[in-house]
């Protein structure tokens, strides 16, 4: 399912590359896509449609002479947006001026509060805090008993009594101050937001222990009424920031763009794992090309920005329609493409390209060979390869460190790779003739 | 019964038309299908599935949108599984899998009280032996309920607490076993593969057995129930479907498309945390609150 839509994004793109200028039509065509696209990630409609508005405005009329693609470049206009919505950096937790720093869990039923309870606890005692594990769940069967076994696994403080939950909550910070914890993390039952007696429950506590943060743990794979609950649950209790559980799927997380789209809170911590190390900080770059299910497509664009000579590119783009293509705009090329990095890892960023390509013998070596290969031709050579005969292949192979048949492979694909001149529309390592060892 | 379930979804949601109002009578126009895609797609029913039936109903556009929209939805989710009467075996081994936190043991407890209250032998199985309290949370249902109830310990082998609950009831001649399983995302293979053994051993427990294994959704999940139902097919052969947690304010709308796809039923539908919270799939009751004014 997910294959097909980049498959499909991959065919907008291609109809959009080689034109000149991104214009609103071209840009209109790409934006269908990634609409679905982001529809099919559970992205909500509404933050759909004013996102891809938003987006629109800024793709029309953008400078293309620098890029790649235009197909990419909406797409990575997109991104950053996407990137810039998600959030920027890595938002610490909020600590009290006053010790302990009180956080309280909340969420749907089962979004993962009672294990992320025990995830912070343990992250932030490897960061030198002393945290309180706090079972405020009176509602699940063996709810309680779950923190406690968590909390025990891991060697952690653990409180809870047979009162009500606010007054769980507030025992528990009497509690903390006493044995001097400095962090105490509350796990409260699993709730819908339209359960008015639940939700009255929740703004009991808050209102009795005054957390320094609220996190909404909401499941990576929800749906499209993510939003309706986050704002619920925020109105109603107010909420800090954000965790995102059960990334480790493949989930494509649209909700944490709904969601931060609608409580403008950060995200601060995401779960990809039962286990209790299994939480990671929050990387707005990933969650992006999660989303957008596209490959790290932008690394992609970025890189060849930096790195390719576009003057160049449209001297040798000139050349090649006219056949004339030498192993000097070869190597030139082939010097280009390393500037960029290990190719194996510059493929992989490419959306279709990467997971096709694992295991295939391309190796940076190969490109190391035909370097040395043709730095032993002579410069008549190399802008004439058909006067390399035997003795000049022997002669090219001693100063290579090479065999004559690594060069005659290597003039075979050349020859090829005039052939595809006129399929060569424009400079990428995409247009390398199939089988070529690199 | 019927009414609560109708009652329980009508407690919390409104109908996707519900949304809509004023524009409900008029013609299919372009400005209606907009707002119809809309609501669907915020239903979860997903971009795919939705345009197909957007498709439907522009080939009928002088029809009434409110009757030609319940048919699409009807006839999507009435999946009639073919079922040998004629055969009930004895115990019924139902298996549970999906996704953490979709509502696997809850489900059970209540289905078990259901059961119990139409006068059945259940027993329930732990077989969950990875999560911190599974057991324990099952325990206290199986108590809750009156059920019988074979755990074992934290760690132990799932399949063996199976084995050990068909034989138990086979001995003892009760109505149904249900295994309850541990939560696990679709695309963890090793997890995977253990349901394949759970499987496999209760088939050496009682031949035939498990004779059901129902994927248990959580309503509020978007899209990928749909990767979630391939997989757990793809790995267990699903026979049915439930749909938890449908009182909140989710419609579950990817169901629509999958039941269709797979041909999978929806068995029954979760409606809260309580015993009582748990109804009959009712294909035509569900189309009309979907689509309710
Ligand atoms: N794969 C995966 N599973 C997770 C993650 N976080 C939690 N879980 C699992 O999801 C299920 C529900 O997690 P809980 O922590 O019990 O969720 P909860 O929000 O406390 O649930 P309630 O208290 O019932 O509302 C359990 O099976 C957890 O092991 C995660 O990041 N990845
Ligand atoms: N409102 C509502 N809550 C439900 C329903 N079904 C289950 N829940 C709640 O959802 C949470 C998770 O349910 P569980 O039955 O523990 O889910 P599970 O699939 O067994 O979870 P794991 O074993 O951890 O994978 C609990 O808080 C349940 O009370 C339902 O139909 N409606
Ligand atoms: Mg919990
Ligand atoms: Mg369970």
């Amino acid at each position: 399912m997910f294959e097909q839509l980049t498959e499909r994004l991959e065919l907008v793109f291609k109809k959009i590359t080689g034109r000149g200028l991104l214009n609103e039509k071209d840009v209109k065509e790409a934006m269908k896509g990634i609409r679905i696209a982001l529809l099919e990630a559970d992205v909500n409609y509404r933050v759909v449609r004013q996102f891809i508005a938003d987006v629109e405005k800024r793709a029309v009329g953008q400078d293309l002479t620098k890029s790649v693609s235009p197909g990419q470049q909406v797409v990575k206009i997109f991104n950053d947006e996407l990137v810039s919505l998600l959030g920027d950096k890595h938002c610490p937790l909020v600590e009290s001026p006053q010790p302990p720093t009180v956080v309280m869990m909340v969420g749907l039923h089962g979004s993962g509060k009672t294990t992320l309870s025990g995830k912070l606890a343990k992250l932030f005692r490897n960061r030198g805090k002393h945290p309180l594990l706090v079972a405020a769940d009176i509602h699940r069967p063996a709810a309680k008993k779950q923190l406690e076994i968590l909390a025990k696994s891991i060697d952690m403080p653990f409180y809870t009594n047979d009162l009500n939950a606010r007054d769980i909550c507030h025992e528990a910070i009497k509690h903390a101050k006493e044995k001097l914890y400095d962090l105490v993390i509350l796990d409260t039952a699993g709730r819908l937001q339209i359960d008015d007696e639940l939700m009255a429950e929740l703004i009991d506590i808050k209102r009795k222990v005054k957390p320094s943060e609220v996190l909404f743990v909401a499941d990576a794979m929800t749906g499209q009424e993510a939003v309706n609950v986050a704002s619920t649950f925020n109105e109603k209790i107010g909420i800090t920031g954000v965790a995102l559980t059960k990334l480790d799927g493949d989930a494509r997380g649209g909700a944490a763009l709904s969601i931060k789209a609608v409580l403008k809170v950060p995200i601060k911590f995401v779960g990809v794992g039962e286990k209790l190390d299994a939480i990671e900080e929050f990387h707005p770059e990933r969650m992006a090309s999660r989303i957008l299910g596209m490959g790290d497509i932008v690394t992609l664009v970025e890189k060849a920005q930096k790195t390719v000579d576009f003057e160049k590119a449209k001297k040798l783009e000139k050349k090649l329609r006219k056949q004339e293509f030498t192993f000097e705009d070869f190597l030139d090329q082939l010097k280009q493409v390393k500037k960029m990095g290990p190719l194996e890892s510059l493929l992989e960023l490419i959306p279709g390209v990467g997971g096709k390509l694992k295991g295939l013998p391309i190796d940076d070596k190969a490109l190391l060979r035909i370097e040395a290969i043709i730095n032993s031709m002579t410069k008549q050579e190399r802008r004439n390869p058909s006067i390399i005969n035997g003795s000049r292949r022997k002669r090219i192979a001693r100063g290579s460190g090479t065999s004559v048949q690594d060069i005659n492979v290597l003039l075979k694909q050349f020859a090829q790779m005039q052939k595809m001149v006129k399929k060569f529309s424009k400079l990428s390592f995409k247009g390398f003739p199939q089988g070529f060892p690199i | 019964m019927m009414n609560r379930f109708v009652e329980g979804l009508a407690k919390t949601r409104n109908g996707i038309f519900g949304r809509i109002g004023g524009l409900f009578n008029k013609k299919i126009d372009e400005e209606f299908l907009e707002i119809l895609e809309e609501n669907l797609i915020l239903a979860d029913v997903g971009p795919g599935p939705t345009a197909s039936i957007i498709n439907v109903l522009k080939e009928n556009r002088d029809d009434n949108p409110f009757e030609v929209l319940k048919e699409e939805i009807y006839k999507r989710v009435n999946v009639v599984s073919p079922k040998d009467v004629s055969r009930e075996p004895k115990p019924s081994v139902i298996m549970f899998v999906g996704v953490n936190g979709s509502g696997k043991t809850t489900s059970i407890g209540k289905l078990a009280a259901r059961f119990i209250n139409e006068g059945k032998d259940v027993i329930l199985a732990a077989a969950d032996t990875f999560r911190a309290a599974a057991t324990e949370q099952l325990g206290l249902w199986a108590e809750k309920v009156g059920a019988q109830f074979i755990k074992s310990v934290t760690g132990a082998d799932p399949a063996a607490v199976a084995f050990d609950a068909i034989k138990a009831g086979v001995a003892k001649g009760a109505d149904y076993v249900l295994i309850d399983t541990a939560g696990r995302l679709q695309t963890r293979v090793n997890l995977m593969e253990e349901l394949k053994k759970i499987k496999r051993v209760a088939n050496k427990a009682m031949a035939g057995a498990p004779h059901e294994v129902w994927l248990v959704l959580d309503a509020s999940i978007g899209q990928n129930s749909f990767s979630q139902v391939e997989l757990f097919n793809r790995t267990v052969g699903l026979t049915g479907l439930i749909l938890a947690k449908l009182d909140g304010t989710s419609k579950g709308g990817a169901v629509v498309a999958i039941s269709d796809k797979y041909e999978l039923p929806v068995k029954y539908v979760g409606l809260g945390e309580n015993t009582r919270d748990i109804e009959v799939f009712e294909p035509r009751k569900f189309a009309e609150a979907f689509v309710k004014k």
